[in-house]
């Protein structure tokens, strides 16, 4: 029988084939938590009365989500952190180390064919590479921290097309706001969707990482890119959809002459070409969440920035993917080009993005933000006004004072 | 857990209502119910904290509980003392957050509930009966792992039953059933 990805991933894992539809209990390759999602799920899995893991070494817990600790409360929940992982004999990323997502895939604590649970909803990033991954919630993450499994209802899934090459300047992240606002935010609720066709063949592995990550915007399970193309470091086998497979809903686009876009407050799916949005003013720029980061994300900002000066009255924060990427751009240059051109660094983690510990904007300031939610209160601040953008976008900003045109 | 929950509802015509307005980040990093409690739906109605009572039931529109995985956001419903969460629809991580720590969700496209309307819910049957306007709205099914999780008082509960998950035998492949988890 024809078979989507995630319908050949839950099936090897749920030990029988399965199909879209069917309740399917299965084991699980892998499980994180923050510090965000950690507490209650170690709480959790005391009062399940849970002694020891699983297996130990398919857990990680990462502390990026208010990190280092702004107060003596969530200095408590990281110190419960620590001692859950030496107890427990699991990995534990300190702060600094990175964000969560960045981590598993740098680490290969995920891999293609993986069915992996994270507590987190950007869990789907790991569909850059062939993961199923789904983002649950704490006591969910405590039952499969016990049993190793965890049960699920396999989705349906949507088949996006992309056809054509993205532009100069043109990225994953426009192509995903685009993506958002043709589906809407509830548009994959409770299903997969798989992205395909050539417009990604040539694609980074980073670039994939930033549009199965804004997958969960469309409220999808899971977002998996086609592995054609895909370049790992380590061998792996590729799992390809059958030609055959069935689909709940298949969209085809040509993205050959798609604009930047900018997803306006109050939601991922208020999405305009930047046309829509030139001359806003801008007082905070960020760049930086598990959306992008990565190097190649820097990379970008920093060829704009290049000897130049951000404008007065603007800040920005760039917060590295991990100290793996940041020790890159150190080494490379990019760090320097950045913070001479007046970004202040703050700690590898999640930042502004989820308004917990530092960079919360003022009353009626305007943010550009690399980052995926701009939702009403999210940095921190309801009273603030976010607009989500590329990276380069973002930089160019900074340096305008306004969203510009690249 | 209760099959029959009555209770007065607060309405809000509101789509998309996602996990920060419920409970903004910065109030999540706690294992502190009642400090949950005392934010919840802050930016939405800074009132509701305040007026909710115990036992009080909770409406919204769309995809109710979009964004983030946090469970803090039915747990802070829940600790604030709502005892069922109506909506039109849910988004995926918050239904299975929900059921898992014992807090009713029933989805229900089609209804006219107001604010302060006095309602009925059988859990069981999946019925909404609106007292203050005579009426009464069907609920989407459950799939029965869900039932069976919230019959036992959440994940919890159900794990320290049956000691694990229990294998369904024959697959729920009703079209009925709600495209959760």
């Amino acid at each position: 029988m024809a078979q989507t990805i995630s319908e050949k991933i839950i099936s090897r894992h749920a030990g029988k084939t399965v199909s879209a539809g069917e309740i399917a209990i299965v084991n699980v390759d892998g499980v994180m938590a923050t510090d965000a999602t950690a507490p209650f799920a170690i709480k959790a899995f005391r009062a399940m009365h849970g002694k020891k893991l699983w297996d130990a070494t398919r857990m990680s817990l990462i502390i990026d989500h208010a990190s280092p600790a702004p107060n003596e409360n969530v200095a408590n929940l990281h110190k419960l952190m620590r001692e859950f992982a030496a107890e427990m004999g699991c990995r534990l990323y300190d702060i600094g180390e990175g964000i969560c997502h960045q981590l598993m895939v740098e680490d290969a604590h995920v891999k293609p064919g993986d069915l992996f649970l994270g507590a987190d909803s950007h869990t789907p990033t790991y569909g850059a590479l062939g993961a199923f991954a789904v983002g649950v919630g704490s006591t969910d993450l405590a039952a499969t921290m016990l049993t190793g499994r965890t049960w699920l209802k396999v989705p349906k899934t949507i088949k996006i097309t992309l056809n054509g090459q993205l532009p100069t300047g043109v990225t994953s992240k426009d192509l995903v706001l685009f993506l958002i606002k043709a589906l809407g935010v509830e548009g994959a609720n409770y299903q997969a969707v798989e992205f395909s066709g050539e417009a990604l063949h040539s694609m980074t592995l980073a670039s994939r990482m930033a549009l199965a990550n804004m997958s969960s915007e469309m409220g999808a399970k899971t977002g998996l890119v086609d592995m054609t193309g895909l370049a790992l470091w380590y061998p792996f086998e590729p799992i390809f959809a059958d030609a055959d497979a069935s689909y709940v809903r298949e969209l085809t686009f040509d993205v050959s002459a798609l604009r930047p876009q900018i997803a306006k407050p109050h939601s991922p799916e208020n999405v305009v070409p930047i046309d829509d949005v030139l001359g806003q003013k801008i007082q905070y720029a960020f760049i930086g969440s598990c959306t992008n980061t990565r190097l190649e994300d820097l990379h970008a900002a920093a060829a704009v920035l290049r000897d130049k000066k951000i404008a007065n009255g603007v800040r920005l924060i760039v917060t590295a993917a991990s100290k793996r990427v940041f020790n890159e751009a150190m080494r490379d240059g990019t760090a320097a080009i950045l913070s001479e051109a007046g970004a202040s660094f703050i700690t590898s983690g999640c930042g502004p993005c989820v308004g917990s510990h530092l960079g919360v904007p003022g009353n009626d300031e305007v943010v550009i933000s690399s980052a995926n939610r701009n939702f009403k209160g999210r940095m921190g601040n309801p009273n603030a006004h976010i607009y989500l953008a590329s990276p380069a976008v973002v930089a160019a900003a900074a340096l305008a004072g306004e969203i510009v045109d690249l | 857990m209760k099959n029959l929950i009555q209770g007065m509802a607060h309405a809000y015509a509101v789509d998309n209502l996602d996990t920060d307005r419920i409970i903004p980040g910065k109030y999540t990093k706690t294992l502190d119910m009642s400090a949950l409690a005392a934010h919840v739906l802050e930016d939405l109605d800074p009132t509701f904290a305040r007026t909710v009572k115990a036992g009080d039931l909770l409406v919204a529109g769309n995809n109710f509980g979009c964004g983030s995985s946090r469970e803090q956001a039915p747990i802070a419903i829940k600790a604030a003392g709502v005892a069922v969460v109506i909506a039109r629809s849910f988004a995926r991580i918050f239904y299975r957050n929900a059921i898992n720590i014992g807090l009713p969700v029933v989805e229900v496209e089609q209804h006219h509930i107001q604010p302060g309307d006095q309602l009925a819910v059988d859990l069981e049957r999946g019925v909404v009966s609106n007292l203050t306007r005579n009426e009464r709205y069907q609920a989407t099914r459950m799939p029965q792992q869900m039932i069976d999780i919230l019959q036992a008082g959440g994940l919890v509960e159900y794990l320290l039953k049956y000691g694990g998950y229990v294998d369904l035998g024959a697959s729920d492949t009703s079209n009925t059933s709600k495209e959760a988890a």
